[in-house]
């Protein structure tokens, strides 16, 4: 029982590490993928070039 | 312009189930009515009857009206918006919203003299306090975000919104739900659960109600012409999905009988708690900010007439804050059965949430970078700074609250009721009155506001009473904490609850003048939107209606 959970608890908090970590890099490289640039600068201007 | 010819056309499938739909449900509604011994519970069933009578006439009807059938996607190669249930939910926001302020300002003044509970059950604190959190979360900001989000939608995705039937069933039936509940309250049905008071059948029927939301949503985002989804949908979506997901899971309850309102919960013990704070936090996180923050994405950009500051920091801003905030729930429950484990991780996670909360902030903020002459000249949009910064304030208090050391001082205290205000009335009611300006004199067509004074009026009005109520709270919030812990040399209380309960009185005072002020504000805001609308100048030339909303300060 112990070690059940003691393996559980040491399990979630490395792979939610990993989780978190993996996560907010990806959106990152996603924001800032130099490819992207363009098109969220065209995004931005959405709300103001309405008909 | 009455047509020539016989306007009468045939009713669309979609219009017979939905007349079908209402008249089996008014049939076993009235058999529900009959034979329940509870009062309430029958009363209820007979609003929903005669609910279900109003959408067979309200379909019906639709038959009869003039015009083209279907109603066109475009006109002149320019969308067609659907314009209607935004602005019912508009007017409803309003409604709803100084139903709540009133409220709100009872039972403030009922805590500083409590002879107004009026010794009457339908009166007491109890039971008008539910009433007071659902009037001004979910039926004020709850229109607020039906408003928004289906004009958002639409404009930025340059499409009508889909469905026919389904907007109105949205907006009318959630509205509904809103009447179910705040009655329920006063009649003494409740599930005993905070922000998720509504009994089984209420939340069925909201289950129902959001679902098609989400719907319409997805569909009308499915359908757009524009090839990326601006962020203020994405943050829209997340609140739509994360709330249908909470609301789920926090009402999962077994009714007792069909002709009874009592339900008991799937959840015990501690799971019930942890269940009710994940649910509860997330009100928070996903109703009263993600939802919001997608008003600040596009109206601030909008009225400042600038583009938001980084596009790039939005789109982080929005996937770090929804994958934070759903840990936080925890904190509520600091120092009680729930495991310390869990107790840290809802610490930690708050605290991380500091830094989404405050990207957004400065995202907002820095969109009037070169235009902050602005601020002097229009009041609208200062206002809508203003909830930013208050934004910034309470996100900054909420992760310093659910640090566990300071928490032992605050919770249970007014502090935390000082914090919920700061944020409920200094963030969500200022950027929804912000985005309300703006979208008023756009639904209407009209060329302004009628009063740019008056808003400056309720700007400050209510700011001071916003400065009293948080400032009055922060006093007794802290006082009471400490009066609570303070023990004598002998190792006895050193004050009697009541000696703290007495101690609170003037700071209580205060808290109910605070909210008179902002009440005063509001009142102020309702003239100002009604004379908009009664006499304002129309936008542009008659014959054109489509053109684009003016910004009143553009020229």
């Amino acid at each position: 029982m112990e070690n059940t959970y003691q393996w559980l608890a040491g399990f979630a908090q490395s792979a939610g590490l990993l989780y978190f970590v993996g996560m907010f890099l990806a959106v990152c490289l996603y924001a800032f993928w130099p490819k992207n640039r363009a098109r969220f600068e065209r995004a931005a201007l959405t709300p103001l070039q309405e008909d | 312009m009455s047509a020539t010819g016989n306007p009468i056309r045939r009713a669309t499938t979609g219009e017979m189930v939905g007349i079908l739909i209402a008249a089996i449900c008014s049939i076993m509604f009235l058999i529900i009515a009959g034979k329940t011994e509870h009062s309430g519970y029958a009363f209820h069933a007979l609003v929903a009857m005669l609910s279900a009578f109003a959408t067979i006439f309200l379909i019906g009807n639709r038959c009869f009206q003039p015009g083209q059938f279907p109603v066109p996607q475009s006109i002149n190669g320019k969308p067609n918006y659907n314009m209607g249930p935004v602005k019912f939910a508009t007017v409803a926001a309003m409604f709803w919203g100084i139903a709540g302020f009133t409220v709100g300002l009872i039972i403030a003044l009922q805590l500083a003299f409590p002879v107004l509970n009026l010794d009457l059950p339908w009166t007491s604190f109890g039971r008008l306090r539910p009433l007071h959190t659902s009037a001004v979360i979910f039926a004020f900001g709850g229109n607020a975000l039906l408003a928004t989000s289906f004009y958002v939608v639409q404009r930025t995705s340059r499409a009508r919104l889909a469905g026919d039937l389904s907007p109105w069933f949205v907006v009318l039936g959630y509205n509904l739900f809103i009447v179910i509940a705040g009655t329920g309250y006063l009649l003494g049905i409740g599930q005993g659960k905070e922000y998720a008071e509504p009994e089984w059948y209420a939340d069925l029927w909201l289950t129902i109600v959001w679902v098609t939301y989400l719907l319409v949503f997805l569909a009308t985002l499915a359908k757009r012409t524009e090839p990326h989804i601006y962020v203020a949908n994405w943050f829209y979506l997340g609140f739509i999905v994360t709330i249908a997901v909470l609301h789920l899971g926090n009402n999962l309850a077994v009714p007792i009988s069909l002709l009874s309102p009592k339900s008991y919960i799937v959840w015990s013990g501690v799971q019930d708690a942890m269940f009710q704070w994940w649910y509860g936090h997330n009100a928070v996180g996903f109703f009263l900010t993600a939802g919001f923050l997608a008003i600040m994405y596009y109206f601030v950009p909008k009225r400042a007439g600038r583009p938001i500051y980084s596009y790039r920091l939005s789109i982080i801003h929005f996937w770090a804050l929804i994958f934070l905030y759903i840990w936080a729930g925890p904190h509520h429950l600091h120092y009680t059965a729930l495991p310390d484990w869990a107790q840290t991780l809802g610490m930690t996670f708050s605290i991380m949430l500091w830094m989404p909360s405050w990207g957004g902030m400065i995202n907002g903020l820095m969109t009037l970078s070169g235009a902050w002459d602005k601020l002097r000249t229009d009041p609208v949009l200062r206002m809508m700074v203003v909830s930013l910064a208050f934004y910034g304030m309470s996100t900054f208090e909420g992760p310093l609250m659910s640090i566990k050391a300071v928490n032992a001082l605050s919770h249970y205290t007014d502090w935390t009721i000082g914090h919920v205000h700061s944020g409920a009335l200094g963030w969500v009611a200022y950027i929804s009155f912000g985005a309300i300006y703006c979208l008023v004199p756009w639904l209407w067509n009209r060329k302004e506001l009628y009063s740019l004074k008056l808003v400056n009026w309720h700007f400050w009005i209510s700011t001071l009473g916003i400065v009293f109520y948080i400032s009055a709270m922060w006093v007794s919030g802290i006082l009471q904490g400490l009066m609570w812990r303070s023990y004598t040399a002998l190792g006895f209380l050193e004050y009697s609850f009541i000696e703290t309960v007495e101690a609170m009185h003037p700071f209580y005072v205060i808290r109910a003048l605070g909210g008179a002020l902002f009440l005063i504000g509001a009142l102020i805001m309702v003239f100002n939107l009604w004379m908009t609308v009664r006499s304002g100048e129309l936008a542009g030339s008659e014959s054109d209606t489509s053109v684009s909303p003016q910004l009143s300060l553009a020229h």
